[in-house]
């Protein structure tokens, strides 16, 4: 069964190592859906978040392989019932009618954006949510016309006691 | 701490690490180590090919399970040794390669002789340092040697920087070390090493399968405990050939493409396999589904990350196979579990196993592939080490060459290198002088890496290469005969070069024998020889290596002699 993954790996914070993680994807044949790296509050590591899909046999050996590097401090799979996952999303909406730009404010509150940069026929929404509202958000802009999209990929944290 | 430079600090670690030997060739971005030779005990083996640099250290830590090391300079000296460190990887052999770099203001400037090694070795090897700092060199050739020769073993490459080789630096030569993501040793499993000896009591016909990871490491003794007290029969991987020795009743040698047959049909009728240190490499199981399918699979391996990635197993034993292999002898000796009856499955064993002895077609001429390497298996004394060249005479060498003494038979079995064979026997003859080496060879591998004869007689280095000569790239052309109707496309090498005449222009010995009288005779002049010595073999370019797995079938589709 093919499945959406979170992995969660703590590597040291060196140079060179996006790219050996990457690469392990690449050579592989596994996925990358989203990535998103960071420095960790100690600045010796980075925590890397990156999304994926397979089926279970293919997402153990991913695991597996990434931990076998020897740059991977941690290597985790979250459960993402048990995790606080989130990504942030910017989207440019195009606004063709007077009432559009109310709307598209509408739109955003629902789904708790935030707008910007409102000219005449544009506007920006920014938004934090999870990648299926983030989603559900697209089809619903897509009435207006999407103009540009950027996304930062996961970013996840485990609860605490989970 | 100690002033000095970075190149001298390298030097000085390695000598910490007990290298005697190293295999390179200089350039204008390593000279500093290069100078440094002048200065210090470990000897320099000039090399007339990096690639053959890289064979060479490999070969010899494959033999002597310490990482080999080869020096080369920037950009084509660097990219130069890159096959060589793929094929140390596919075959978990400790290396560490030394290149030099340009200076580190010149990184990224697309400067003479740079190229970023680091970026094109990174999927071949097990790590890569780049040292910006020389004082940084100690601990990175520390670590480098740790990690090329700890749990599975892999090439470490070290690419310095011009200028780091020349800054001095307070060196300190650190004992004590912390790698926070590498993690090469495990404790023993007891738990799933009993579970694996409940199912292995329990099986109908059960099977052991050794691989590469058993001679790596040396679990030769253990193997052979466990294999007799449980009575069960013992096939190997190509890589694993001589794990267990192949005179042993219980031993049914290789299996895969061209195993033997005794050990394909027994392989095929087992209803659980013991595999231990191997990756199921496709190779060896013909197609994974076969093997998953029908088998019960207990799985041995250092790595964790073997476990599943070809073969889904219902008992996992991660950690040194030896020490696994150790907890298993115990546990059955301490139930004094010990099979002495014929069990039915024995029995049948052994009748296949004579059966094939019988009955195996060969070919019929004097200087058939077979009666050439049974002719130098009784010659040989059973310590003496084999290497081989890749392609027909590997495959005619793992039928019937028997290995007796366990882990003295080495091949480039993962990538398939042609030309590893012969530098790989001047560095096992390196790391054990007092032993004959052998290389196997076929004259179109032997040409990829023949100029090492340069090497081998000059440096003193007396190896035996035993050239299959078919005058043709004989596995090629048997996959054409077999697969393209006949159509010998790029396969004919000629007459070309007089391979007798050519060892002598090296100054090495060259002999031609075409009748088993001279072979015999050739065999033993070369062992008696002081000087590398090429025995040159002129046999049938039509001769197949049988039998034959076509690749992506199974084991029991095997095609035989007719
Ligand atoms: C570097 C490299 N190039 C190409 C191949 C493909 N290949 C496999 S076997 C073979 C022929 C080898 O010829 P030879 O060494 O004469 O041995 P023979 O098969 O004749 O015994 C070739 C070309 C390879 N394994 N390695």
């Amino acid at each position: 069964m093919i499945m959406w993954a979170i992995l969660s790996i703590l590597v040291e914070n060196k140079p060179g190592i996006l790219f050996k993680v990457t690469h392990l994807f690449r050579s592989r044949n596994f996925n990358i859906d989203s990535i998103s790296v960071g420095v960790t509050e100690n600045p010796e590591y980075s925590r890397m978040t990156i999304t994926t899909v397979g089926d279970e046999k293919q997402v153990d050996q991913i695991v597996k392989q990434l931990d076998k590097m020897i740059d991977t401090v941690e290597v985790r799979r979250l459960d993402e019932h048990k995790t606080v996952y989130r990504e942030l999303c910017i989207f440019k909406i195009r606004l063709s009618n007077a009432s559009d730009s109310m709307e598209v404010n509408k739109l955003a509150n629902a789904y708790g954006g935030k707008v910007h940069d409102v000219k005449k026929d544009s506007i920006m929404v920014e938004l934090t949510a999870t990648p299926d509202q983030i989603r559900a958000f697209e089809e619903l802009a897509r009435q207006f016309g999407i103009i540009d999209v950027a996304r930062t990929g996961v970013a996840a944290l485990q609860r605490s006691g989970a | 701490m100690q002033s000095m430079t970075g190149a001298k600090a390298l030097m000085t670690a390695m000598e910490k690490e007990g290298v005697k030997e190293v295999f390179g060739l200089p350039g204008g971005a390593n000279l500093p180590m290069y100078d440094e030779f002048a200065r210090c005990d470990i000897r320099h083996i000039l090399v007339r090919h990096e690639q053959s640099a890289a064979h060479m250290a490999d070969g010899f830590g494959r033999v002597s399970r310490k990482p080999g090391v080869c020096f080369a300079t920037s950009g084509p000296g660097a990219t130069n040794i890159l096959t060589g460190i793929a094929t140390a990887q596919a075959d978990s052999a400790p290396m560490v390669a030394v290149t030099g770099q340009v200076p580190v203001p010149m990184i990224g400037r697309d400067a003479f002789q740079e190229s970023d090694i680091i970026g094109m070795a990174n999927p071949v090897v097990k790590y890569a340092y780049q040292p910006r700092d020389a004082a940084e060199i100690p601990e990175v050739v520390k670590k480098g040697f740790f990690i090329a020769e700890t749990g599975r073993p892999g090439p470490v490459l070290i690419d310095i920087p011009k200028d780091v080789q020349t800054n001095e630096a307070e060196m300190s030569f650190p004992n004590e070390f912390k790698i926070r993501g590498y993690h090469p040793w495990t404790d023993p499993d007891m738990v799933n090493v009993q579970k694996a000896i409940e199912m292995l009591l329990h099986a109908q016909r059960p099977i052991i399968l050794a691989g590469g990871g058993t001679i790596i490491s040396s679990a030769f003794a253990e193997l052979q405990a466990v294999a007799e007290l449980l009575m069960i029969p013992v096939v190997t991987t190509f890589k694993g050939k001589g794990a267990f020795p192949e005179n042993h009743p219980l031993s049914l040698g290789p299996i895969g493409m061209h195993g033997h047959a005794e050990a394909n049909k027994i392989m095929t009728e087992a209803d659980c396999v013991l595999a231990i240190g191997t990756r199921f490499s496709d190779r060896s199981v013909g197609t994974f589904e076969d093997f998953e399918s029908r088998l019960k699979i207990i799985h041995m391996d250092v790595d964790p990350a073997e476990i599943g990635k070809n073969q889904t197993t219902m008992v996992a034993v991660v950690g040194d196979v030896r020490a696994s292999l150790r907890i298993m002898v115990k546990m059955l000796m301490q139930r004094a579990i010990k099979k002495t009856d014929e069990t039915v499955w024995i029995k049948h064993v052994k009748e296949i196993k004579a059966y094939w002895k019988e009955n195996l077609k060969i070919h019929p001429g004097e200087m058939g592939a077979a009666k050439i390497l049974r002719k130098l298996r009784e010659i040989l004394p059973h310590e003496s080490i084999i290497t081989t060249e890749v392609g027909q005479h590997q495959m005619w060498a793992s039928l019937f060459y028997d290995v007796i003494q366990p882990g003295t038979f080495f091949s480039s079995t993962g990538l398939g290198t042609m030309g590893w064979g012969f530098p790989a026997s001047i560095g096992a003859k390196v790391a054990k002088p007092d032993v004959p080496v052998v290389d196997i060879a076929g004259d179109g591998s032997f040409n990829m890496t023949e100029n090492s004869l340069a090497t081998a007689v000059l440096e003193d280095i007396p190896v035996i290469v035993f050239l299959l000569n078919n005058f043709t790239l004989g596995m090629v052309a048997q996959w054409q005969r077999t697969f393209y109707d006949r159509r010998m496309i790029g396969v004919d090498q000629g007459r070309c070069p007089d391979y007798v005449k050519l060892a002598e222009s090296y100054g090495a010995q060259g002999i031609r024998a075409e009748s088993m009288d001279e072979l015999e005779r050739a065999i033993k002049t070369a062992l008696s020889s002081d000087v590398a010595t090429v025995i040159d073999i002129p046999i049938d370019p039509e001769e197949d290596v049988l039998p034959f797995v076509a690749p992506g079938t199974p084991l029991k589709d095997m095609i035989l002699p007719s």
